[in-house]
């Protein structure tokens, strides 16, 4: 009787063990967040050109993560791409009107994220609002071809 | 002429009799309903299926893991991508090497076992007492078995991914001086949980039930003789370790590979 009760503690201990390996997957592994979307408010920005940025990217300000990317869609009035973010409510009526974003890439070959920079406006964006100044992703091939045609030129 | 086309004719026959007989043989012991010790049975099993297989599936894991982390890193060092290194490790664990490798191990260390025990059961004549005194041995022995299996292996699974992403860690970042914050930051940006650790272990629980269902039917169905447990054994260890692999592919290119 003795063996089966520590039997059974071994098989609650591993079944534990794997439902907390998948939470650490999750959570770790994935970068899924347990906040709740409730406590985030919304940006839009619209860019030329957003390279291989992804839903879900990071939204940084120097360097620190405060927030994500939840939507990217293709905006049919000015044909360029509209990305929408959602930010950490810490920073609701904290950024300035004239706030610039721009797509950077983390490294040579790492993922792309949108960069956050504050400018001097009194005045702060809102829930909802658009950041007009906006900076695209740098392409590879533009800049060769520019290169290039800059060489042809000289 | 006739002859060899008979003999065609009866292995096609003989094949498919085999494939419905393990068939009905799954379906009439996996939804066997439980009895009162069912539980109790259950709970054995699974320690010494999943419990007892812990340290060989995670001991490999922490070794696939380094290897990974070890072999990415002097790849992906001459690209001067070496970031990328978390994304690496965490992606071919996740997706086929976890589900893989720890369905083969448990093929030889939990399948074998089952095969052998099983059979050894009905060479004794175990299997048939059970039915002369009213207790169905789909119930008592298959059964929790099977359930055993099919919990035990998605669980071992999660575990080796765990293990080996954490091996990768020592090997990247500790060892070879990886920068801990692209490790996992890269890893986080690519990795999505459904689609990578989702599909991951769906495939785990496919993988469960192919191979421990054709190590119990291997046991349940060989010629009850010293050489037939042998044949039966080495035929498990075989068997699923070709299913796991040619099922793999055919999962990858369903979920991952875009062919449909």
């Amino acid at each position: 009787m003795k063996r089966s009760k520590t039997m059974e503690l071994g098989v609650g201990l591993f079944m534990l063990a794997g439902i907390l390996g998948l939470v650490f997957l999750g959570l770790r592994v994935s970068g899924m967040t347990l906040n709740a979307s409730g406590d985030t408010f919304r940006l839009e920005a619209n860019f030329a050109n957003i390279g291989s940025l992804k839903p879900r990217a990071r939204v940084t300000m120097a360097g620190v993560t405060v927030g994500r990317i939840s939507a990217i869609e293709l905006d049919t009035e000015w044909y360029d791409a509209r990305v929408v973010m959602e930010l950490d409510s810490d920073l609701e009526g904290e950024l300035s009107r004239d706030t610039t974003a721009a797509i950077l890439t983390a490294g040579l070959l790492g993922e792309q994220y949108v960069g956050l920079s504050v400018g001097g406006d009194p005045e702060m964006l809102a829930d909802g609002d658009t950041i007009r100044d906006t900076q695209s992703a740098v392409v590879l091939e533009e800049l060769i071809q520019q290169f290039v045609s800059n060489m042809v030129n000289d | 002429m006739i002859g060899s086309l008979r003999r065609l004719g009866r292995f096609g026959c003989n094949a498919l009799e085999s494939l419905g007989r393990a068939g009905g043989f799954l379906l009439l012991s996996a939804f066997a309903v439980p009895s009162r010790e069912g539980f109790g049975l259950w709970v054995r099993q699974m320690h010494f299926v999943g419990v007892l297989s812990l340290a060989i599936v995670l001991v490999s894991g922490l070794f696939i893991g380094m290897v990974l982390a070890l072999q990415g890193y002097t790849i992906l060092v001459e690209f001067g991508a070496e970031q990328a290194l978390g994304q690496m490790v965490a992606l071919s664990l996740l997706r086929e090497l976890a589900p893989v490798v720890a369905a083969l191990l448990f093929a030889g260390r939990a399948g074998s076992a089952l095969t052998a025990e099983i059979g050894l059961m009905k060479a004794t004549e175990q299997l048939s007492s059970m039915e002369m005194i009213g207790v169905d041995p789909l119930r008592r022995v298959v059964a929790p078995r099977l359930w055993a299996g099919f919990v035990a292996l998605p669980l071992l699974t999660v575990g080796f991914s765990v293990v080996g992403i954490w091996g990768g860690y020592l090997v990247g970042v500790e060892w070879l001086g990886g920068f801990e914050g692209s490790y996992w930051g890269n890893m986080q940006s690519s990795v999505e949980f459904l689609d990578d650790v989702g599909n991951g272990m769906i495939k785990s629980m496919v993988f469960a039930v192919v191979v421990t269902w054709i190590a119990v039917f291997q046991g349940y169905d060989l010629i009850p003789t010293s050489e037939g447990i042998s044949r039966a054994t080495t035929r498990t260890v075989v068997y699923s370790s070709l299913a796991v692999l040619g099922l793999d592919f055919v999962l990858t290119a369903v979920m991952f590979g875009g062919l449909s």
